[in-house]
């Protein structure tokens, strides 16, 4: 029997035509690590998957390649999903692979990652470029949906803390493709019109991948990009996205982010009361001093009663000292009941009477009062000022609040 | 300083003002009972905000010229 002889190209088919029905090699998971990675101007992917033994040649073609989430790159551990064929022009086979999974952790968790650690790189985190937010928030731009329990939440706290403040909504959908180039418009829009004075990005909790848009690039580069103060708000407390890391502040929840971005109102009404208190006290005891240097004069005149060979000089003496008394006397009474009338009128108008409720003012040894733990070390002597009196007191630690 | 309103944050820092000033009580008595004054003023002005503040809350909304447009946002909880 005279054996057949083939063509290269009809020997490659026939096996190309014998892989082809295998059905196991039609549909592959096959673990490896990836080396020599290209990613070629066409959108396809070249790579070899290898072992500490063999090695499998790969293509992922562009269609698929642009499904992925994470950057793959030679090295990696990795599962690849796909067929096997034979490339007959080569007279070769490999695996036309349509997904890839890293190894271990999640590719949502490595595209974290790897976006983390660029961003890093180029300085979007640094704590330089974050800006202060505004103490007194006349407005308050809100980019998030304008459905669920973030938005609702966020209003309710801002009206019961700052209620002076504009809560400004700009609609945007928070999850699916849509989601980061709606966010992104919505902060540079606030940006070119400046619609507020600080801006809350975010949304309220859900999967890693309902929280995907605030891990996008484009969203971490507006945030970066924008003039007005961002604070990011996204999902519970756990949770931590990129924009978290870039946000000029980061707020635990949108209710949190409510929180920090205004004083709460009670905190201003007693400080209002504390300098109520502050300037009676100090008027006071301007208003002590001046009697009691008028007393030291009144008595001296009784002391220096003259001598009555000069009783005319003494009569017109007297008479200048008797005036000059009464008006000083007069215009120390009138002070004083322009004083009375103020502070009735001050304890009239308002709630902040209330000193006794353990209300102090801490100041250091020049008098000045005390605003923040930063200034103060151990061994500090300070006075505590409370509603009687006062207490020499020494700093014994400090601890600053997170 | 009186006669131009002042935003409720540089009404506080005034108050500060006045109040150290007041503290120092090196001030003859006319000027200690003007700044006592004012500072009264500036306390009760901001209560005042205080107390008659009323939340706003608006949607924002892309006018025909791209600026915005504001809208009665009601909330839909």
């Amino acid at each position: 029997m005279e054996q057949q002889t083939l063509t290269v190209t009809e020997l490659n088919q026939y096996i190309k035509g014998l892989l082809d029905l295998d059905p196991m090699l039609g549909n592959v998971a096959v673990r490896g690590e990836l080396s020599n990675y290209k990613i070629y101007p066409s959108g396809h992917h070249y790579f070899t998957l290898k072992d500490s033994e063999s090695s499998l040649r790969c293509v992922m073609f562009k269609s698929s390649a642009v499904k992925l989430r994470f950057r793959p790159e030679s090295g990696m551990g990795v599962t690849a999903y796909g067929r096997i064929a034979v490339y007959p022009r080569d007279g070769a086979y490999q695996l036309y692979c349509t997904g890839l999974m890293p190894e271990g952790a999640g590719d949502l968790q490595v595209a974290f990652e790897q976006l983390k650690a660029q961003l890093a790189a180029e300085g979007l985190f640094d704590r330089a470029h974050k800006k202060p937010l505004p103490a007194f928030p006349g407005r308050i731009a809100i980019i998030t949906s304008s459905a669920g329990a973030a938005v609702h939440d966020m209003i309710r706290i801002l009206s019961h803390r700052w209620p002076m403040a504009q809560a400004v909504l700009l609609p945007v959908r928070v999850q699916g493709v849509e989601a980061p180039p709606e966010i992104v418009g919505a902060i540079r829009y606030a940006n070119e019109f400046k619609v507020a004075d600080v801006i809350i990005t975010g949304r309220g909790g859900g999967s890693i991948e309902d929280l995907w848009a605030f891990n996008d690039e484009r969203v971490a580069r507006a945030i970066y990009a924008s003039e007005l103060p961002v604070i990011s708000a996204v999902g519970h407390e756990p949770d931590v996205t990129i924009s978290d890391y870039v946000a000029d502040a980061r707020a635990s929840t949108p209710s949190n982010a409510a929180e920090i971005v205004v004083p709460d109102q009670r905190d201003i009404r007693d400080a209002l009361e504390s300098f109520s208190i502050r300037q009676d006290q100090a008027l006071r005891k301007k208003l002590m001093s001046l009697s009691q240097q008028l007393d030291a004069y009144r008595s001296k005149r009784v002391m220096t009663d003259p001598a009555a060979h000069i009783d005319n000089r003494r009569i017109s003496l007297d008479h200048v000292r008797d005036r000059l008394v009464a008006a000083e006397e007069r215009n120390l009474a009138s002070a004083q009941q322009r004083f009375v009338g103020l502070a009735a009128a001050l304890d009239a108008m308002s709630p902040l009477r209330v000193l006794g409720r353990g209300y102090a003012i801490a100041e250091d040894g020049q008098g000045r009062a005390i605003k923040s733990v930063k200034s103060l070390s151990p061994g500090d002597a300070l006075t505590v000022e409370l509603c009687d009196g006062r207490a020499d007191c020494l700093v014994r630690a400090v601890k600053e609040n997170e | 300083m009186a006669g131009k309103k002042l935003s409720f944050e540089q009404s506080l820092s005034r108050l500060e003002e006045i109040v150290r000033h007041l503290e120092k009580g090196d001030l003859p008595l006319s000027e200690s009972l003007s700044l006592y004054e004012e500072g009264t003023g500036l306390i009760k002005s901001c209560s005042k905000m205080l107390d008659e503040a009323e939340q706003k809350v608006v949607k924002l909304k892309k006018g025909p010229d791209r600026a915005p447009v504001e809208l009665p946002f009601e909330d839909e909880n």
